[in-house]
């Protein structure tokens, strides 16, 4: 797959994605298609973004072509869980050298694979090109097909140099490339009419697990999942099922939206965060794939599970009630974790509205009430002055912003991929009422903001 | 004498080596007011970024020129100039450090043209310190890029003045963290010297609370005016070899001697140093020191049952893989194997039979059978792989916490790092005793 300019516009214009459309179809909102700005760009690159969605694959080996800062400044830090193969946690790289710029690095890059594969025997090897083999010409394409008829095994190119754009537009190139050389290159042993995919779920801190049980107890199948946890092999056969069922649903819609056209697979956009989202989660998949009975089921276990849960949570919830929170993270995350503070009695005083959808936002302004702050853009230094304004008792944000917080004395939660704590699912709610009591209760911050005796 | 292997693999498995940009990013961070600039791609920065956020535990400031595709082919020049302007409005630095990438080198960038020009344009960038080193990530390892910065900065920022006799520069390499160079300078004070630390990291990532607003840009670190009378110092002392091209900008230009101690950790390199500390200052070594020698010389009698022929395998950049190699050897251990990121002409002098550049496939093949490996963070998968215990050194270290804080150098710090490796080796051999 060539990533061409009509490509990389095809990608950041996805039609199933709202961020392009508002609901009338006229206007275009922006955010996908902006430029970082020089000196105030804070994400990471689109290679970045195609390692986030594919490192996941577990028995795989995934090789980055390039100069040394690409894996060497990265690998092996994701969070990530395996539940067998720990290969993918493993970072290889060409590690070009001067010479290897000025001569061409195909060469290194056939040898590499064909080394991988000799002492490593992955299931396949995705190799991922960069800034610097893209701009000197290195033809991935041409070196993964002849490498792959030469050991034997599928070699995936990924065309996924950083300059190309963002993070998100990344997780597509990575998604391009599931589509393209993987999915529906092998069949299943066996399918069942209540076969789906899970779709932009990494299984950080292994939140994964916190669900699959429900969707076994409901006998629903996981036939792929793309790609937390998941066996290269599981890829290739997920052209059969009957539904796909998207979680961080914009990274990886061009996935979604290509496999109903091709295969006639209809997709939802749930998230797993929140009572809410889990039960309406569970309904939506059974509405679409199931018969009354499995609705049925579907219903008995959302009233088990919540019964469960309240009984959990109503210790911590009589702790956070009215506790205020300031929220600072991307897209769907943001309502489904103001969902998810409001059931345990917070407030979400603002909440950044950077990457949410104009559907995102009519949600979130629901959610927040009149006096909730939108942010629209944000800095670490206007989110302190938000926290000031708004007398909040924590922060909830990625890890970037962690130190921001903790400097200015005000307790923080991790919510973004770095992560180790699993916030998914039921079990993921109470981990989450957990982590934040612990956060706002800790004993040190009476001490962290006590004046010296002299002072 | 070793023998520096080089062995060209097509690929490297679970690399040891980081990128030139993020180590003159760690070096740029050790000036007070700092923003480094990395000129390429926005992911080049974010690495770093993250990479550097999860070893220190700290905000750190490092901001991107944004390089996309269009803009790599046409050329850079409005990418830096409008990263420069937008750093001037929003982040307020003193200085700025800027540094090329892989992808803006491939490119080929002319930056002296480039500075020159938007310097005329800009009054506002003229007026700004700015340090320019060129990074190619595709060449070097992070203790080059972090001394080709320090060299820029001695090259760039002091002015010549008098000499003052007692002030001394005391240049630190990317082998010691924030707390080995506060107690260097607390060393060199306790002389009554005045030390200027470049740079100083001490300062800027050891982990502080200010009383201040939040700040964009390093709190803490050397200034920019302390920076420009370094050409006033009557000494410059070089920690780490890598420190030595540095020097030598500084003596071409001020006619400042120079000595390199190429380590601080272990008996002997500590008593030199004060011995020339002495020298400089004409003041007898403090009691204080003297006490702190008698203190090492007794860990060394407690710890030594436990280091005596143990075999060691280490993978860690040439100033850091030296001085824990002699300082290991200097207490009966024995190297068994020596991995390395970068040439240096240190390599030669390690005491063990070759030294490899490579990555951690290759600690993990040469380590089988050590009693201890020491590495980074991520050398935990070849210690659990082989059963060896694992003592972290060098970047990243991700699941240690206190990284700004340990010092390893002077007495009071080999003091500290025998007793946590030797605790190490004491566990080890309490649990062999039990099977």
């Amino acid at each position: 797959m060539k990533i061409t300019q009509g490509k990389i516009n095809e990608l950041l214009n996805e039609k199933a994605c709202e961020h392009n459309h508002h609901k009338d179809g006229q206007k275009k909102n922006k955010s996908c298609t902006q430029q970082a700005q020089p000196g105030a760009a804070q994400g990471g690159c689109a290679f970045d973004g195609a390692s986030i969605a594919l490192v996941p694959v577990t028995d795989v080996a995934h090789l980055v072509h390039g100069p040394i800062a690409c894996s060497g400044n990265s690998w092996g830090s994701r969070g990530s869980l395996s539940s067998g193969p720990s290969l993918y946690k493993m970072g290889f790289t060409t590690d070009l050298g001067e010479n290897d710029v000025i001569f061409g690095g195909e060469k290194k890059l056939y040898k590499a694979i064909v080394d991988v594969q000799n002492r490593y025997q992955p299931a396949a090897v995705f190799v991922y090109s960069t800034c610097v083999t893209a701009l000197i010409g290195d033809d991935l394409d041409a070196v993964c097909q002849a490498a792959s008829q030469k050991i034997g095994i599928p070699v995936i190119p990924v065309n996924s140099p950083g300059f190309v754009g963002s993070k998100n537009l990344g997780n597509r190139i990575g998604g391009e490339s599931l589509l393209e050389y993987v999915v529906g290159t092998e069949e299943p042993e066996y399918t069942t009419p209540y076969d789906i995919n899970l779709i932009g779920e990494y299984n950080i801190a292994g939140e994964m697990w916190g669900v699959l049980p429900l969707f076994e107890k409901l006998g629903i199948r996981v036939l792929a999942k793309i790609t937390g946890d998941a066996r290269y092999k599981e890829i290739c056969t997920a052209h059969r099922a009957k539904l796909n069922v998207m979680i961080c649903s914009k990274a990886l819609i061009n996935m979604g939206r290509k496999m109903e056209e091709k295969y006639g697979i209809p997709f939802i956009e749930e998230s797993f965060y929140g009572v809410d989202d889990m039960n309406r989660c569970l309904r939506n998949i059974a509405a679409k794939i199931g018969d009354a009975d499995l609705q049925k089921r579907t219903e008995q276990l959302i009233a088990d599970e919540t019964e469960k849960l309240n009984e959990a949570l109503a210790p911590y919830r009589a702790r956070l009630q009215g506790k205020r929170v300031v929220l600072y993270t991307g897209g769907v995350k943001s309502w489904s974790i103001i969902s998810a503070a409001k059931d345990l009695g917070m407030e979400v005083v603002a909440t950044s509205t950077k990457k949410s959808t104009e559907e995102d936002k009519a949600k979130i302004k629901e959610l927040l009430g009149k006096d909730g702050i939108m942010l629209e853009k944000g800095n670490a230094a206007e989110l302190l002055r938000v926290i000031e304004k708004t007398k909040a008792d924590m922060l909830i944000a990625g890890g970037r912003n962690q130190y921001t917080a903790l400097k200015a004395k005000i307790p923080f939660l991790d919510i973004n991929q770095e992560r180790h704590h699993p916030y998914a699912g039921y079990e993921g709610m109470v981990e989450m009422a957990r982590e934040l009591d612990e956060a706002l209760h800790s004993p040190i911050w009476e001490q962290v903001r006590q004046l010296a005796p002299w002072d | 004498m070793a023998t520096v292997l080089n062995p060209k693999k097509p690929v490297a498995v679970n690399p040891l080596k980081q990128s030139q940009p993020l180590g003159a990013a760690l070096a740029f961070l050790g000036l007070k007011g700092m923003m480094p600039l990395f000129h390429g791609s926005q992911g080049c920065t974010a690495f770093a970024k993250v990479m550097l956020v999860r070893h220190f535990r700290e905000a750190i400031p490092l901001s991107t020129t944004a390089m996309t595709e269009v803009t790599t082919i046409l050329g850079g020049e409005d990418n830096v100039q409008t990263a420069i302007l937008t750093l001037l409005e929003k982040a307020k630095p003193e200085i700025i450090g800027l540094c090329t990438t892989g992808l803006t080198e491939t490119r080929g960038d002319d930056m002296e043209g480039i500075l020159k020009e938007i310097k005329k344009r800009h009054e506002s960038i003229n007026n700004l310190p700015l340090v320019f080193v060129s990074t190619p990530d595709f060449k070097g390892a992070l203790q080059d890029g972090f001394a080709a910065a320090v060299e820029a900065i001695v090259q760039e920022i002091p002015q010549k003045s008098e000499t003052q006799k007692d002030q001394v520069t005391i240049l630190v390499s990317s082998a010691f963290a924030p707390g080995d160079v506060e107690e260097i300078k607390e060393i060199v004070s306790a002389f009554g010297l005045k030390a200027i630390a470049i740079p100083d990291l001490s300062q800027s990532l050891d982990g502080h609370l200010t009383d201040g607003d939040f700040s964009a840009v390093t709190t803490g670190g050397t200034s920019v005016a302390e920076l420009k009378t370094v050409g006033a110092s009557a000494f410059t002392l070089a920690i780490g070899e890598s420190m030595r091209g540095a020097a030598e900008i500084l003596q071409q230009r001020f006619g400042t001697q120079y000595q390199v101690f190429p380590r601080l950790t272990g008996l002997k390199v500590v008593d030199d140093f004060l011995v020339k500390l002495s020298q400089l200052s004409g003041q007898p070594v403090p009691q204080k020191y003297r006490r702190q020698r008698g203190q090492l010389q007794d860990a060394m009698l407690d710890t030594h049952f436990y280091f005596g022929r143990k075999k060691v395998s280490l993978g860690l950049e040439p100033d850091l893989l030296y001085s824990t190699s002699c300082f290991l050897q200097e207490m009966g251990a024995e190297i068994q194997a020596a991995v390395t990121t970068t040439q240096s002409p240190l390599l030669a002098e390690i005491p063990v039979e070759s030294v490899t550049i490579g990555d951690l496939e290759d600690l993990e093949n040469l380590a089988v059978g050590s009693d201890l490996l020491i590495t980074n963070s991520q050398g935990k998968r070849v210690s659990k792989t082989l059963g060896i215990p694992l003592y972290r050194q060098g970047l990243p270290i991700y699941d240690r916490l206190g990284n700004g804080h340990f010092s390893s150098v002077g007495y009071n710090g080999t003091k500290e790092v025998l007793f946590r490796i030797g605790n190490i080796l004491l566990e080890e051999e309490e649990t062999k005793h039990q099977h």
